[in-house]
Order: C-alpha cells, then sequence, then structure tokens
C-alpha cells in the first residue's frame, strides 16, 4: 500500500466504510476466538460436568447420569456440541448455568446493573481526578509531588486501597455506609477504590501528552498569536493529550472490569465480579464460558470504537497509519 | 507494523547531563534496600523475626501494634509481623517464577513470529494484539477460570496473562536485529540460522525483555496477591499477602492493623520494583537512542 491523499467527497466515505467493515469482521473474529478458544479449554478440564450439576456427595445411578447428559447434550460428540454451541451463541443463547438452573444470559443480565454502575461511576471519577492531577502539575515541585501520588496508587492493589478507605472512612469516620445496600452513598468509595489505579495511569499519559504538546510547533504559534499560557493548555495541549490518552481505552475499560471483581468482593458488592467467582469455584462451565464471551465482546466492540474516534480526533494518524502499515 | 502505532508510546524525557547520569539518584538506592530487606524475608525469614507466622495465642487474639507485636496479631493471636515477613517468600517466588515463565514464552513466540514468513507472522500478531487488549488481571482470572484454582494455577495464570507483552516486544526486536547489516553479513557468509538466533537475536532481544521484566515482577505480585485474596490460591492460615489480607477484611473495624501492614508491604515492594525498572529502562534507553 502506498499513502494516499485525502479525497474529500464520495471517495472519503467509502473508504471509511470500508474501514469500518473490515474493523467489524474484525470484531466478530475475535469474539469467535474467544469463544471457540474457551469452548476447547473448558471441554479439556477433567471431570464429569454432571457431577457439578449434582453436587459432590450426590449419590446417583448410572442410568440417572445419562438422563442428564442427554438433556444437555454432553451425549453427543464434541464437534457436534460445538456446532450446536455456536449456533445458539449466534441466536443470543449463552446456555443454561449447572448450578443455578437458569439461562446465563439472565443471570448476566441480573447482576450487569450493579457492575455497570460502579465502572461508569469509576471512570468518572477517574477522568476528573487525571485531569485535575495533570493540570495542576505544571510546575517542578506539584510535578514531582503528583508523579509520587500516582506511582503509590498505580503500584498499590487495589483491593487493599479499598480495604484502607473502608477502614478509615466507614469505620474510623462513619462517613460512607459499611454494608453495600442501595444508594449512592454506598457507591461512593468502591468507585473511588476503582478509579484510584485508573487515574494514575491515565494522569501519568496525559501529563506526557501535555508535555510533548508543548515542544510542538502548533504550541510556539499559538503563543506568538498572543495565546496565554492557560489558554494553550486548555485549547490546545489537552486535545492533542487526550488522543495519546485514548488509546488506553481499551486497556481502561478492561482494567476497570477486572478491578471490578475485586472491589465487589471486598465491598461485599453485587455483581458481576460474584457471579465470575463462583461460577469458577464452582466449574459451573456455562457461565464461566458466557463471562469469557461477554467480556470478548465488550472489548471487541470498545476497541472499535476507540480506533474510529481516534482516527477522527487525529487527522494526521489517517495518513500515518496508512504509511506504516506497508 | 501497525502494532507500533496502536502501542503507546511516550514521549522520552530529555536525557539528563552525562555526569549525573552515572550516578543512581537516591530513590533507586533506597528502592534497592527495600527489596534487599525483602529479598532476606524471603530467603530467611527466621533472621527478622523470633516468632511463628502459624503459632495461635488466644489470649492475645486481636491486640493492636505495641512493643511486643509491631503490627499488632491477628484474630487467633498469630502476630502479623512475622505473617507479613513469611509472606514475601510467596510473593517473590511467585512474582519471580510467573515473570521468568512468561519472558521465556514470550521470547519463544516472538522470535518465532519475527524469523516466520509472513502469513505465520501475521496471524501471530493478530492474536497477540487481541490478548494484549485483555488487561493483565481479567486475563489471569479467565486462565483460572479454565484450569481451577490452586497455588501452581496463579503462577501459570499470572504467566501466560504476560505473555503476550513479551512476545510483542521480543517481535519487534527480532525483526529489527534480523533486519541488521552484521545480521545480513553473518547469514550470507553461510552462519547456520540457528546460530544466528543464538549469537545475535537472543542476546538482542534480551536486553529490553529483561528490563521489561523488573517492572513486570510487580505487577506479577500485585495479580497474585489479587487472585488470592479472591481465595483462588493458597488457603488460610498461609500467611500470603493476598490471603492475610483477605482475612483481614472481616476485621476492619476492630483491627485495622491486619489487613493494612500485609497491603502496605506489596505497595512499597512494588513501588521498589518499578523505581529500579525505571532507572533501568531509562539507562537502556539513553544507551540505544
Amino acid at each position: 500500500m502506498t499513502a494516499v491523499r485525502h479525497a474529500p467527497g464520495r471517495g472519503a466515505v467509502i473508504r471509511f466504510a470500508t474501514a469500518f467493515a473490515v474493523r467489524l469482521g474484525g470484531v466478530l473474529l475475535v469474539i469467535w476466538g474467544a469463544a471457540t478458544a474457551g469452548f476447547i479449554a473448558l471441554r479439556l478440564i477433567p471431570g464429569d460436568p454432571v457431577d457439578v450439576m449434582l453436587g459432590v456427595h450426590a449419590r446417583v445411578g448410572e442410568a440417572v447420569r445419562e438422563q442428564i447428559r442427554a438433556e444437555w447434550g454432553l451425549d453427543q460428540p464434541p464437534l457436534v456440541q460445538y456446532v450446536l454451541y455456536l449456533g445458539r451463541l449466534v441466536r443470543g443463547d449463552l446456555g443454561e448455568s449447572y448450578q443455578l438452573r437458569k439461562s446465563v444470559a439472565e443471570i448476566i443480565g441480573q447482576q450487569a446493573l450493579p457492575t455497570l454502575q460502579l465502572t461508569a461511576l469509576a471512570l468518572l471519577f477517574a477522568l476528573v481526578l487525571a485531569l485535575g492531577a495533570a493540570l495542576l502539575a505544571r510546575g517542578q515541585r506539584s510535578k514531582r509531588i503528583v508523579s509520587l501520588v500516582e506511582l503509590f496508587v498505580i503500584s498499590s492493589p487495589t483491593f487493599w486501597i479499598g480495604l484502607v478507605l473502608l477502614a478509615v472512612f466507614s469505620f474510623q469516620l462513619g462517613w460512607f455506609p459499611v454494608t453495600a445496600t442501595q444508594g449512592f452513598a454506598s457507591l461512593v468509595l468502591p468507585a473511588l477504590t476503582l478509579a484510584l489505579p485508573v487515574a494514575g495511569i491515565i494522569s501519568q499519559v496525559l501529563r506526557q501528552g501535555l508535555d510533548a504538546a508543548e515542544l510542538q510547533p502548533f504550541s510556539t504559534t499559538a503563543r506568538a498569536r498572543g495565546v496565554s499560557r492557560a489558554g494553550l493548555v486548555l485549547r490546545h495541549s489537552l486535545r492533542h493529550a487526550a488522543a495519546d490518552s485514548l488509546t488506553l481505552t481499551g486497556y481502561l475499560v478492561g482494567s476497570l472490569l477486572g478491578g471490578a471483581v475485586l472491589v465487589e468482593t471486598v465491598f461485599a458488592r453485587q455483581g458481576l465480579g460474584g457471579v465470575a467467582i463462583r461460577a469458577i469455584i464452582g466449574r459451573d462451565i456455562p457461565v464461566v464460558l458466557g463471562i469469557i464471551v461477554g467480556a470478548a465482546i465488550v472489548f471487541a466492540v470498545v476497541n472499535l470504537l476507540v480506533d474510529l474516534t481516534y482516527r477522527q480526533l487525529d487527522p494526521r494518524l489517517r495518513i500515518a497509519v496508512r504509511e506504516a502499515s506497508v | 507494523m501497525t502494532s507500533m502505532v496502536t502501542a503507546v508510546s511516550p514521549p522520552r524525557r530529555p536525557r539528563r547531563p552525562s555526569i549525573v547520569r552515572h550516578i543512581p539518584p537516591l530513590g533507586v538506592v533506597a528502592a534497592v534496600i527495600v527489596l534487599g530487606v525483602v529479598l532476606l524475608a524471603a530467603i530467611a525469614p527466621w533472621i527478622l523475626t523470633g516468632q511463628s507466622p502459624l503459632q495461635t495465642d488466644a489470649t492475645a487474639a486481636l491486640h493492636a501494634p505495641s512493643a511486643a507485636h509491631l503490627f499488632g496479631t491477628d484474630q487467633s493471636g498469630r502476630d502479623v509481623l512475622s505473617r507479613v515477613i513469611y509472606g514475601a517468600r510467596y510473593s517473590l517466588l511467585v512474582g519471580l517464577g510467573a515473570t521468568l515463565l512468561a519472558l521465556l514464552a514470550g521470547l519463544v513466540i516472538g522470535i518465532g513470529a519475527g524469523l516466520a514468513p509472513r502469513s505465520v507472522d501475521g496471524v501471530l500478531s493478530r492474536v497477540i494484539d487481541v490478548l494484549m487488549a485483555f488487561p493483565e488481571f481479567l486475563f489471569a482470572l479467565l486462565v483460572i477460570a479454565v484450569i481451577g484454582p490452586g497455588e501452581v494455577s496463579i503462577v501459570i495464570a499470572v504467566a501466560l496473562a504476560a505473555v503476550p507483552a513479551y512476545a510483542r516486544v521480543a517481535r519487534v526486536q527480532t525483526m529489527v536485529v534480523s533486519r541488521a547489516g552484521y545480521v545480513r553479513a553473518a547469514s550470507s557468509l553461510g552462519v547456520r540460522p540457528l546460530a544466528v538466533i543464538v549469537r545475535h537475536i537472543i542476546p538482542n532481544t534480551l536486553g529490553p525483555l529483561l528490563v521489561m521484566a523488573t517492572i513486570g515482577v510487580g505487577t506479577a505480585i500485585v495479580s497474585a496477591a489479587g487472585l488470592s485474596f479472591l481465595g483462588l490460591g493458597p488457603q488460610p492460615p498461609t500467611p500470603e499477602w493476598g490471603v492475610i489480607l483477605s482475612e483481614g477484611r472481616n476485621f476492619l473495624a476492630t483491627a485495622w492493623w491486619i489487613a493494612v501492614f500485609p497491603g502496605l508491604a506489596i505497595t512499597t515492594t512494588v513501588i521498589a520494583i518499578s523505581t529500579v525498572g525505571r532507572f533501568l529502562r531509562s539507562r537502556s534507553e539513553g544507551r540505544s537512542s
């Protein structure tokens, strides 16, 4: 491929549509890959799923076991099971939990809301904290302090930060409720816990981006035009730095979801974290597979969106990517 | 190489004057001392504490930090300080073991992809890119879901989760080295491919990977502690940092010290490791640029 100049009009639309289609194909490929890898890996596990369904101590005759196998399609050859599984997946059917005897989609759907609330508020906190830290740290001394705080929150285990916040603000000061009852107040500490390490990473990248922007020719031009230092940061550098930070989004969504598992355990909250842990410990294969596929869908879609946004935000990249992918 | 573009590449800091560059900053010296203490705790914990990490004492349950028990005691009257000291062993072992495994696997996959025909490399790099998009902790959790909980599982899970990052760097480095003039010269002079890999590609790839691995040990320790906090690894009363934290969670209202000190130990260790790692990285960048 050679570098193509941008022609306005139909050409650009077609190019965008093609890029979109290619990436959508990639998304489907990733989801299929995750589903297949999960299926194969979970088939390799020694042990009989019927044992999981009945519990360890159940004493049941072989006839009943056979009946259960037939009912769940476990007596079919693996390849047939795989095809049936993919077929159900396409229709949005994730199967049924061995332990809870409920559809996996239902279980995930029921528990998704608390996790979603937690991660959404955490993302908001993280962005506000990171932006605040990056804008505050423009002097030598403040830079040093901010970078120390960043190092601390990035290096600390998320769940420990949660325990410390819980000990200080709930048990000692009594500012926030200890139990995770409904309501905004019980959401603040978990969201803050989840937000801190993420904020540390965003702030690091933002600050590097702002520093780099200061060295760009457009900064000199803007300053020469009489734009104030603060105006330069707010109007020009921040946009430049945001493009860098945007590449992190996919990673951050993952960190938030992974961290949510820990934070939900620390604060004894309802959510997907608990579902995941119980399924892993109880070897509830359909639920585990459902979570793997669900995670893959979230990631693939988020990465797709980031990819497309990124190209809109930084026009230079539309050409740069072409040249780099030669 | 699209992977180079999507990767976050922070701009390099301006170099310090050359005289200052050769003296490690104070923070690095402190970090090395901290790591020395952690290493001592891992190898010979009995030098640092006279108390057993498992000895229970019903009369001394949930005592606040005092001269006799600097970090206080837990619900069974066990000395928290000695539990934290003995815990260093598990964390370092998991951190180093998992990182080493990941480094080796990443090196093999990365060099393989870097030297393989374009089609094979294309598929491998796509897979690596996709796996890289998954954060390490979530990936490790999924691996545990497949292989089941346990102490060994944690090492494998944390290692597997880190492999893609090493593989990606090893691949890029291999491609750079294998296109270099001296490697082409060696090949055209009839040096066997295997000898080229052993003599040129591995030594040149290992440097950046080792610097990455230094920081990786810290990440691995945090991930492993998280997994055992969730109850997926060693079980109580093992004096592992994640396990102690998980026990301490139940006594936060009355005995904050059980949960605070092990976490502080993890954080201090990880900060020390990443300080040293960043120092090594800044030096190697200074050299290569």
